[in-house]
């Protein structure tokens, strides 16, 4: 008895470490790529422009983190990402809850033709143009409301939050009932406290979403003033006809600094990506639990 | 007599509909959303059979009937790129699909908590960064001096622009969506795995079953509704999701366009950036939208005949 169970925990063992290999493999070449990213940015130039393959954090400069913060653009879109952050996720939140909370009321009148045409906006649309127009119509193009109204509602989200309110126990309303509390009332002041940890992780995936948010600011911001900071990282990263370019070219030029492009645009990169490392554990440690399952079946 | 009944379910209704009322003032404001935002711009199809007119919009512009639909019938581009994002579409429903039940698998192979946590970590987390960054990671790591090919020109061989090489394009997008939502995609498995009677894997275990037996006999029988619901979600949504307009469009440039430009990056380049008649581009918008719907009734029926519940 004793010989087989070594034997059985010996066999598991073996396909243990198999399986350890292949996700190490693919964490290392998930990881990897951030991993790069760090360490040049912190990289100084007179070091990396010696090295063939820079694989390590051999040097640790904070030029480009200097020239990223002397941008007056950059600041503006952090400010004007922040703001959209902030504003977005109240709007996302306020109306997300109080519609999930009404739709989890099965007895409601209506409420099923209300779902059904809910979940039928997940699978089709008018499409860019007309959505485009709608939204020109109403005045919202070149504003940031544009950012947080169109962009602020998740059916995603909606339907889980809805099906949570639906798992709350009906006799934790009833007892406010009988004291003469509305549905309102109710909402706010027994629903709200008992759900917070739930509601604060849908506002950090909210908000995640609004601080990544570049499609509304790239078909409907024409004024600079107004981008978000995933334009700005665009305009450095990828079309590269970011000021930050310009600043890195100056730098270089004075010759007082030297700094590595991609230095700075690795560095752009960290930097906002800060809010999203801060949040993330708490984030992990939600949908870990599984939260969205109850999404599969609205 | 039957008059006073319907008279009275009308009034019971109405009552029923009173006691609602505060929960109609609150799900008011999503409605509003909804007919704003999704309902107004369904209608806007209509615009497919007009000719758009900027004073008209579009309620005012004239109708014009089929003749959108003809042209595209003749539209090079447009059938470049309804190609692609079929293309593109059906090879990442076959790749990206069933890896993430994979990797859940994996995952849930482990009895050492903190070793599935540590995974799950790294895995996720590309899921959390936008396309704008992780495309300019990806092309500042896949440039002439990034590190790919400092390493490959490390072991002497030639280097590589997969970004502009219309063989490589695809193939990174399929890689690039792998690397952002593997960890992300599997979690839904992993919920349902960890919702299998732990009591079923030990009685298992009792009988001898291998991993193998277990798997066929308890994981996948255990998942296997979620599955069937998640394909036809990929399916119904497979030419928006997996022709994504956020990867492709921060990824591409003008010599890979022939392979990558799909339905959404050639609306909003024909529209935005050229110029083109947004009749002509809701058509080819509308096309995409139905191709969709058919998309996933097709995927729904499938699943149902195959004896699993289906979304509707």
């Amino acid at each position: 008895m004793k010989q087989t169970l070594m034997k059985k925990r010996s066999k598991m063992s073996a396909f243990d470490i198999a399986v350890y290999i292949v996700l190490g493999l693919l964490s290392l070449i998930t990881f990897f790529p951030f991993y790069n990213v760090i360490i040049i940015s912190f990289a100084k130039f007179e070091v990396i422009s010696k090295f063939n393959l820079y694989l390590l954090p051999l040097s640790f400069d904070l030029t480009a983190y200097k020239v990223l913060m002397s941008d007056a653009k950059f600041w503006s879109s952090m400010f004007n990402s922040v703001l959209i952050t902030v504003f977005g996720v109240l709007f996302s939140m306020t109306i997300s809850v109080a519609g999930a909370y009404a739709l989890s009321k099965k007895g409601m009148p209506g409420r099923n033709g209300m779902l059904t045409l809910i979940l039928f906006t997940m699978f089709f649309n008018g499409g860019l143009i007309p959505f485009y127009l709608v939204v020109k119509a109403l005045g919202l193009v070149n504003s940031m409301l544009v950012m947080i109204i169109p962009a602020g509602l998740s059916t995603f989200y909606l339907i889980i939050m809805k099906n949570y309110f639906g798992t709350l126990p009906e006799s934790l309303e009833e007892s406010a009932k009988l004291d003469g509390a509305n549905d309102l009332y109710i909402l706010l002041k027994i629903i709200l406290p008992i759900s917070a940890p739930f509601i604060a992780t849908f506002g950090l995936f909210y908000a995640v979403e609004r601080w990544n948010e570049w499609w509304y600011a790239l078909i409907f911001i024409s004024d600079s003033a107004k981008t978000p900071l995933q334009i700005y990282l665009r305009e450095t990263l990828i079309t590269s006809n970011g000021l930050l370019n310009t600043l890195a070219q100056q730098a270089a030029d004075s010759d007082s600094s030297k700094v590595y492009t991609p230095a700075l645009q690795m560095a752009t990169i960290v930097v906002s990506s800060v809010p999203i490392i801060m949040v993330y554990p708490f984030l992990q440690k939600h949908f870990a639990k599984g939260i969205l399952v109850g999404s599969i079946k609205g | 007599m039957r008059s006073g009944s319907s008279v009275g379910t009308t009034k019971k209704l109405w009552k029923t509909m009173l006691q609602y009322k505060y929960f109609y003032l609150m799900v008011l404001p999503v409605l509003i959303w909804y007919a704003l935002f999704a309902y107004a711009p369904m209608y806007g199809v209509t615009l497919a059979f007009k000719t758009f007119d900027y004073s008209g919009g579009i309620l005012g512009s004239p109708w014009i009937g089929f003749d959108h639909f003809q042209k595209i019938w003749s539209d090079a581009d447009f059938h470049t790129a309804f190609k692609n994002t079929i293309i593109i579409s059906l090879m990442k429903l076959l790749i990206n699909f069933p890896v993430p039940i994979l990797l859940a698998i994996l995952l849930n192979e482990f009895s050492r908590k903190t070793a599935k946590r540590f995974f799950q970590t790294i895995l996720t987390f590309p899921h959390f960064i936008s396309w704008v960054v992780l495309a300019g990671i990806i092309t500042i790591i896949l440039s002439r001096d990034g590190v790919v090919n400092q390493v490959i020109m490390a072991f002497g061989f030639e280097s590589i622009a997969p970004l502009t090489d219309k063989d490589s394009f695809r193939p990174l997008l399929y890689i690039t969506h792998m690397w952002r939502e593997v960890g992300w995609d599997s979690i839904i498995y992993l919920a349902a795995l960890a919702g299998i009677n732990p009591e079923l894997y030990e009685a298992a275990e009792m009988d001898g079953a291998n991993r193998f037996k277990r798997l066929q006999h308890i994981a996948w029988p255990g998942i296997k509704s979620t599955v069937a619901i998640l394909l036809i979600l990929h399916v119904g949504q497979l030419l928006t999701q997996g022709a994504s307009f956020e990867q492709i469009f921060n990824l591409y440039s003008s010599p890979v366009y022939a392979v990558a430009d799909v339905i959404d990056t050639y609306i909003y380049r024909t529209s935005f950036q050229i110029g083109g008649d947004f009749g002509y581009m809701t058509a080819a918008g509308l096309i995409k939208s139905v191709i969709s719907v058919v998309l996933l009734i097709t995927a729904n029926t499938i699943v149902k005949r195959m004896g699993e519940e289906g979304l509707y």
